[in-house]
């Protein structure tokens, strides 16, 4: 318990800490030991429970840092105590840590509310009920897990967050895993994520060596100190450092090049695309960077290489988001892409903005998908009846047995059957665009006006990319909610009940306000952060900069209606085999094959990596492990041999040698026997004899000595 | 000197020679008349060693009563002559060397090794009387004597047991 | 008086008549009686050593001697009695059952 010295101006709930990790832990277990006698509300709203709890002790733990700014660590247990290493879980208390979990816990708790309704749903489309309770209980193993990472004072601790959070997404992306392509296209999409991960991992653990050779200790307070110095001695190992922890971000926050895992790992439930893959797994790279600021102030170079990696992903993900059919992997291409600038946010050192957009894209991105969800259920739940119910005598074809509710090509003139989810859905595409005064205007502003004055390589990178995201994203509102609608669950499609539609009015509310958290007057969020980061630089808001933005982002929403408002209907009419699946595609002619495919990086992948590393294992397993090892060497020489030993030991030695002498042993004795036998005759008269005899000889030799 | 040498060596060839003649002789009556004559000639040269009380015991006990109950046991049988061939080959020979052997040795003993002997002086009056060797027998050896007659007891009764009729047994 | 070795001499020979009797003869009667005249040439032994000596336990000695031989003759017999009712023989080669 942590007792303050100093007199107090406002409360101070320090101590609290260990229960944001706490509670999602006790949800967990409560859930997996009672949740086969529970009821599914029971689950779902004792797992959002949990979470709100969670996001409680949040909000104190925040309001303790309005008095105290300097925060606190609470240590916990020593974890490792070998000779000099020393590393125990503690909890890091400071402005940064608690703005990670009050995102993660607020977005968290409205998502799991929201689950309790869509799960429902889903495990009764998918034909499986008793899921719900896991889903719950790794809903909460994530948060306690994000949780971790978020309140880690040291970097080891902050990487057991960090692959629990992996292991999360991977037991949570392949959720359905009998289902998807093939019956395993959903556990295959979770092995990818966990892979494509593990190589992101693989640089941070490499770098945990690296830190820990040179600094002697993992804690952040401690490294962040000794910084200076090492860097004045030894600045490779800075440079190593941060290089490789820039590949663990890649891999975690889906940069390039290890971004290809989080299309796929749209095969999960939406709300899982919701929280952990929209709002908060992948923004824990942003929040390393963020953390490790004290590292990467002192290497320029590297934060010129985060900032274009950032900025290049930015681009590239946004072109590759204009050419999807599949309304999650719009959103999911645009999550890399928003990423993008935030890790070119921190890669500049705009750490304020980096994670101004963090928290503003949580709500926005979240809200995005959760009603992308929503849109999903009314067309599931449309089709569902029209296939089970015999009283819509309604014309079916073919299309509808193989009907995918996520392919926008099957939506359409949805804004007059769901009207709430048009409306937070229109909100949350203004807050991704950056139309003021929605959220998104003013961090994505704050991170262009930052970018304009340090990087301007990654400024024309970054504004190219918001051109394309208020395209792709007018290109979709367009598709999903206007026009007429283009199969027959769109027509019947309805809006979703309360326990669906409530989080995300409250999320909307929170993307449309949530600017007010650093409005360029008054800073708010940069004095808050300053507390954790040191000084940081407050950016003056540019007119210029925020004029020439929102320009290009009306701009491209005048295209998307040009080319998906009446167009698009007109293409409609046309006869199937005339109609181009999408008016974008005779103008641009093979390129939007390209972006359709997302530029072939999957196969690239394929072709380059995997193929030949499947073949260099099949070759090692098949012709070294097998041929040469097992059956050679094993069989022939180890086994023969052996067989060949034991057989002359058996024969010649144990039956020839040993046998031999047992047996001749008992020969000999047995023929002298039979040769001494001869003296017992029987006859009294022999024995007599031989005493007599004895007695003479005896006598003889007595007398005669 | 010369009578007594003269009656010894008399007395001596009959002894060796009835001995033999029991040896030797096929017929187990020849054999037991034979051992008598032994007997009777030892009891005589028991006297001529002033052991009188000792030589009519010896008649009384040795040839009459245990060689008469040699020859109630001879005639009960009813087997005086064996059937000759014998199944062991060496049997006589080696008996008969080993016992020249045991010969020439007590002959080396007795004659040929220079022995001091205690000078054999006459005895006094009442050596060997029944007096005599009732005071030593009653006094000295008391306990032998009595022992002796549960001996004698013992022996009667192991004869009965052996010899008497068994009674067969009821079977069951 | 006769050289007191003589008697000794003719105990001797006595003594291995007897033997060659027990050893030879195949009668078991005739060994029997063989015994007895072993016993007897002792208790002659015996006689001359108390003349010797002067002593007359020597004498006592032939006493239970001969005690013991009575003893010993009746109890013998009634075996070989007891024997013959078996084997209707008293051929002591006859009885050899015990050979290896």
């Amino acid at each position: 318990m942590w007792l303050s010295e100093a007199v107090s101006s406002g409360p101070q709930f320090f101590y609290l800490v260990p229960l944001v990790v706490l509670f999602p832990v006790i949800g967990l277990l409560v859930n997996t030991a009672f949740g086969g006698r529970m009821s599914e509300k029971a689950i779902g709203w004792l797992a959002s429970a949990a979470a709100g709890l969670s996001f409680v002790v949040a909000v104190l733990l925040g309001i303790s840092l309005l008095s105290y700014p300097e925060g606190a660590v609470v240590p916990i247990v020593d974890w490792i105590t070998i000779g000099e290493l020393n590393i125990n879980w503690g909890f890091q208390v400071d402005t940064l840590s608690v703005t990670m979990m009050l995102v993660v816990a607020g977005v968290g708790t409205l998502i799991h509310i929201y689950s309790i309704g869509y799960m429902h749903d889903d495990v009764r489309f998918q034909g499986d009920p008793g899921r719900y309770q896991r889903f719950f209980v790794f809903m909460n193993l994530f948060i306690a897990m994000m949780m971790i990472l978020v309140s880690a004072d040291n970097y080891l601790m902050l990487f057991v967050g960090w692959e629990g959070v992996g292991l999360c997404s991977y037991l949570l992306i392949g959720f359905w895993y009998d289902k998807g392509e093939n019956g395993i296209g959903n556990a295959v999409a979770g092995k990818k994520a966990f892979i494509a991960n593990r190589i992101g991992d693989f640089g941070f653990i490499l770098a945990a060596f690296i830190m820990f050779w040179v600094f002697g200790t993992f804690e952040f307070n401690a490294v962040f100190e000794l910084a200076p110095e090492v860097a004045s001695l030894f600045p490779a190992a800075i440079v190593a450092i941060t290089l490789l922890m820039l590949v663990g971000v890649t891999g975690k926050s889906a940069q390039i090049p290890l971004f290809v895992w989080l299309p796929d790992a749209m095969a999960g439930p939406t709300p899982v695309s919701a929280l952990i893959h929209a709002a908060t797994m992948v923004t824990a790279g942003v929040y390393l960077i963020t953390r490790s600021a004290a590292l990467y102030n002192l290497v320029p170079q590297v934060q010129n290489i985060v900032a274009l990696v950032g900025a290049a992903t930015a681009l590239f993900a946004a072109t590759i988001a204009v050419g999807q059919f599949d309304i999650k992997k719009v959103l999911a291409y645009s999550t890399i892409s928003q990423l993008g600038f935030m890790v070119a946010a921190v890669g500049m050192g705009a750490y304020v903005a980096g994670m101004f957009h963090l928290v503003t894209h949580a709500f926005f991105k979240a809200l995005l998908f959760l009603s992308a969800g929503s849109v999903i259920l009314g067309l599931e739940h449309a089709h569902h009846h029209m296939e089970h119910n015999s009283q819509l005598k309604l014309p079916m074809d073919e299309n509808d047995l193989h009907f995918d509710p996520q392919d926008m090509r099957n939506m359409g003139g949805l804004r007059n059957r769901m009207k709430i989810s048009f409306w937070v859905y229109l909100i949350g595409a203004i807050a991704l665009t950056g139309i003021p005064p929605l959220a998104g205007f003013w961090s994505k502003d704050e991170i262009l006006t930052d970018a304009a004055n340090f990087n301007p390589l990654a400024y024309w990178m970054m504004l190219a990319a918001a051109f394309l995201t208020a395209f792709y994203m007018g290109r979709q509102i367009l598709m999903v909610w206007f026009g007429k609608p283009r199969s027959l669950p769109a027509e019947h499609a309805n809006e979703s009940p309360p326990i669906i539609t409530v989080p995300l009015i409250i999320l909307a509310a929170l993307a449309a306000t949530g600017g007010a958290l650093n409005l360029p007057m008054w800073h708010t969020f940069t004095h808050w952060l300053e507390d954790s980061l040191g000084h940081l630089h407050a950016v003056e808001f540019s007119l210029q900069i925020a004029g020439v933005s929102s320009f290009l982002v009306l701009a491209a929403i005048f295209l998307a209606w040009l080319l998906y408002g009446r167009k698009y209907q007109a293409m409609q009419e046309l006869p199937p085999d005339k109609r181009p699946d999408d008016p974008l595609r005779p103008i641009l002619g093979p390129v939007f094959t390209a972006l359709n495919h997302a530029w072939w990086m999957d196969e690239l992948y394929w072709t380059i990596i995997i193929n030949p590393y499947v073949s260099l294992a099949h070759f090692l397993a098949d012709v070294v492990d097998w041929r040469f090892w097992h059956d050679w060497f094993h069989d022939t020489v180890i086994v023969g041999g052996y067989n060949k030993l034991t057989q002359v030991l058996s024969i010649q030695i144990d039956l020839g040698v040993i046998d031999a002498v047992a047996n001749k042993l008992g020969d000999s004795v047995k023929r002298t026997a039979a040769k001494w036998r001869v003296i017992e005759t029987g006859y009294v008269r022999n024995y007599a004899l031989s005493f007599f005899i004895g007695v003479v000889l005896i006598l003889g030799y007595l007398i005669l000595r | 000197m010369i009578p007594d040498m003269i009656l010894f060596i008399l007395l001596a060839i009959v002894a060796v020679a009835s001995a033999l003649g029991m040896l030797l002789s096929r017929s187990a009556i020849y054999s037991a008349l034979n051992l008598i004559l032994n007997f009777c000639t030892v009891a005589v040269l028991y006297l001529l060693l002033g052991a009188p009380f000792i030589a009519l015991a010896q008649i009384t006990v040795y040839a009459g009563a245990i060689m008469v109950l040699f020859l109630f046991v001879i005639m009960l049988l009813g087997v005086e002559q064996l059937r000759k061939g014998s199944a062991l080959p060496w049997q006589q020979t080696l008996a008969i060397i080993s016992g020249l052997l045991l010969l020439a040795l007590t002959a080396y003993v007795i004659f040929i090794r220079p022995m001091t002997l205690p000078q054999v002086s006459p005895t006094q009056l009442g050596f060997g009387t029944p007096g005599a060797i009732g005071e030593i027998l009653f006094n000295k050896y008391l306990l032998p004597f009595e022992v002796t007659s549960v001996l004698l007891l013992v022996a009667m009764i192991g004869a009965i047991v052996l010899t008497g009729k068994r009674e067969p047994k009821t079977k069951t | 008086m006769v050289p007191i070795q003589y008697f000794i001499g003719l105990s001797a020979i006595l003594f291995t008549i007897g033997i060659l009797g027990v050893l030879i003869r195949r009668n078991a009667i005739i060994i029997f009686m063989s015994v007895e005249l072993m016993l007897n040439s002792a208790n002659l032994a015996f006689i001359t050593f108390a003349r010797m000596y002067q002593s007359l336990d020597g004498q006592v000695f032939v006493f239970f001697v001969m005690a013991v031989a009575a003893a010993e003759v009746a109890v013998g017999l009634a075996l070989i009695v007891a024997i013959f009712r078996n084997k209707q023989s008293i051929d002591v080669d006859q009885i050899n059952s015990l050979h290896g």
